[in-house]
């Protein structure tokens, strides 16, 4: 099965292309890394994937074939956007009320037992928890949800080398222990070397490399994610003009 | 740090779930609400209360005059003085306390209506909402109409207020004594009956489409006041005395609880002027003095000019259509109310991120 299929998928923002004839496949069971430079069109691909956006050409499907934003689609998908927004004057107690009462599947226990371990108490409101923990929250709402897919767009950018190494390992073990498929964005080489096992390039909208991380390193000759990646960039990156 | 803690297994599910009950937007949206809500719990608690304690003196001296017999007796002339000498605290709607309730509908709209919506776009936290199981259109239609029926529901509840306090001067007449009367249409039509709630909910959905158009919670509070100012003007002056036919009589005194729409004049069949001019008024009506004469009752020209062929018309809504324009005005804004809504969720089923 594929959780994210997308076929010519297209989105124009006046007149401007920010994603252009996306074409492809990302298999189950992978922590996929959507890579790309700042304006790339990753959080345009992402929005796509979750239906905040509609496609201006083309099609979107998640989890095996279901429309992108319909009710069965949303039901198996979990979204961190960019920021991680949050009820800030809501406790995290009703955070965690209001995510259980929108979904059909929540594990309460998990909820209440992460949060605990990660020192954020249920009473404070969630604009005065610190950045990292605001993220942190998210992402334990996002799992306590039980998503067969989890989709993270930017998670770790705002976030201290600390905060985002939590970040990553809480994601790791989730996907590691239900198989759990992830995808998520970053203009952050480094951090997805130990993370990603499928790799996305995207480019000034356009997808310029898509594979599992081993196949595309065997094949390209380079030793690491971040070198192969900076290869394609540079490849494609807008010409400097000369003084 | 380790991570200790993991998920459970997902349940397998399948390609099209079964829809989340809607009952569970109760208290996602009294949680995400209660300040706005108690804010205007406070706010209504206040001017009940307000108008209970200045609406408890005005029918103690009713219920004594009107009890009062014989009614032609000194006593019961005096017992009518009290009542006719007790402030009316609203005056109209005039007074601070008058002013406040007629601006509920509008602050309801502006404070609670616009940022529903717009709130969420201004913040990003759509992008979390929207991406949860429930759906996003049931999401917001749920929490529209539940916002809305709760405003109502309170507001309904101080219109009835409204309406207690006025009671006594609405009454049926008791000719004998002269107690001061108003006319139901005049007097704070739109705080009693259907017609507060109705105007609440109206001004609530403004908000909330607005917040969904403009996207801003500050720009949308304002285009909010406009377009509700604008609609409430326009209902004033233009369209609500035209919900019916006005009745039209020739009787110079048309019942003092009536609504006068508009008085003219004719003469030998035919439409002569609206209001009498000076000329006419000096040579016929030279009994009273020229310097009252803008004062004089209409009544006065009516008996001067009648024996001179001058006959004058008055058209007027009576008192007994009260409850069908409440009813009128009532549905109208419902409906308005229900398209407004219909329009937010289509506004947010095409919003694209």
């Amino acid at each position: 099965m594929n959780v994210v299929e997308a076929s010519g998928l297209g989105k124009r923002y006046g007149g401007t292309w920010a994603l252009r004839e996306c074409t492809l496949q990302i298999p189950a069971g992978r922590v996929a890394a959507l890579v790309g430079p700042n304006g790339a069109g990753k959080s345009t691909l992402l929005n796509l994937a979750v239906g905040l956006s509609v496609p201006s050409a083309g099609a979107v499907s998640v989890l095996g074939g279901r429309p992108a934003g319909s009710r069965a689609a949303l039901d198996g998908i979990a979204f961190v956007a960019q920021d991680t927004p949050l009820y800030k004057n809501l406790p995290v107690a009703d955070m965690i009320y209001v995510t259980r009462s929108l979904n059909r599947r929540f594990d309460q226990r998990y909820a209440r037992a992460r949060l605990d371990e990660l020192g954020i108490p249920l009473t404070r409101r969630a604009g005065r928890l610190s950045g990292g923990q605001q993220a942190q929250l998210a992402l334990t709402l996002a799992l306590a949800r039980r998503p067969r897919l989890l989709i993270l767009d930017e998670p770790v950018a705002m976030l201290d080398p600390v905060a985002r190494h939590d970040f990553m390992a809480t994601v790791l073990a989730a996907a590691a222990a239900d198989g759990m498929s992830v995808l998520l964005s970053s203009h952050v080489l480094t951090e997805l070397e130990r993370v990603a096992s499928y790799l996305i390039l995207l480019a000034r909208g356009q997808v310029r490399l898509a594979g599992e991380v081993a196949d595309l390193l065997a094949t390209h000759g380079q030793a690491s994610l971040e070198e192969l990646a900076m290869t394609y960039l540079l490849e494609t990156r807008t010409p400097v003009v000369p003084r | 740090m380790t991570a200790l803690t993991m998920p459970a297994r997902p349940d397998p599910d399948g390609a099209s779930p079964r829809p989340l009950p809607w009952r569970r937007m109760a208290g996602v949206t009294w949680r995400q609400h209660r300040i706005a809500l108690a804010a205007v719990a406070v706010l209504l608690g206040a001017l009940a209360v307000w108008l209970w304690i200045t609406g408890t003196p005005l029918h103690h001296a009713y219920a004594a005059a009107a009890a009062c017999h014989p009614a032609s007796s000194a006593a019961c002339q005096s017992l009518a003085g009290t009542f006719n000498g007790t402030n009316d605290r609203m005056a109209g709607g005039t007074t601070p306390g008058g002013v406040l309730l007629q601006l509920v509908p509008v602050l309801i709209g502006a404070f609670a209506g616009a940022p529903v919506l717009a709130r969420e776009l201004e913040t990003g936290t759509f992008r979390y909402t929207w991406t949860q199981g429930f759906g996003r259109c049931r999401w917001a239609l749920a929490k529209l109409v539940l916002l809305a029926a709760a405003l109502a529901a309170a507001t309904g509840a101080v219109g009835v207020l409204v309406s207690w306090y006025y009671q006594p001067y609405f009454a049926p007449g008791h000719p004998a004594l002269p107690l001061n009367q108003m006319s139901p249409f005049e007097t704070l039509f739109t705080l009693r009956g259907v017609a507060f709630p109705a105007w609440t909910m109206a001004a609530f959905t403004i908000g909330a489409l607005a917040g969904m158009l403009i996207r801003r919670v500050v720009p949308a509070i304002i285009a909010t006041l406009a377009v509700y100012a604008t609609l409430a003007v326009a209902t004033a002056g233009l369209l609500r005395e035209r919900y019916l036919t006005p009745l039209v009589t020739s009787n110079p005194n048309p019942p003092g609880t009536a609504w006068t729409i508009s008085q003219w004049w004719t003469r030998d069949g035919r439409s002569a002027f609206a209001s009498p001019p000076l000329s006419l008024i000096n040579r016929f009506c030279s009994a009273p003095p020229a310097g009252r004469s803008k004062n004089a009752p209409f009544g006065t020209f009516a008996q001067c000019l009648a024996p001179h062929g001058y006959t004058q018309w008055t058209s007027y809504q009576p008192a007994s259509r009260f409850w069908p324009f409440q009813w009128i005005e009532g549905g109208w804004l419902l409906v308005l109310s229900a398209l407004l809504i219909a329009g937010t969720i289509w506004l947010v089923r095409r919003r694209a991120a």
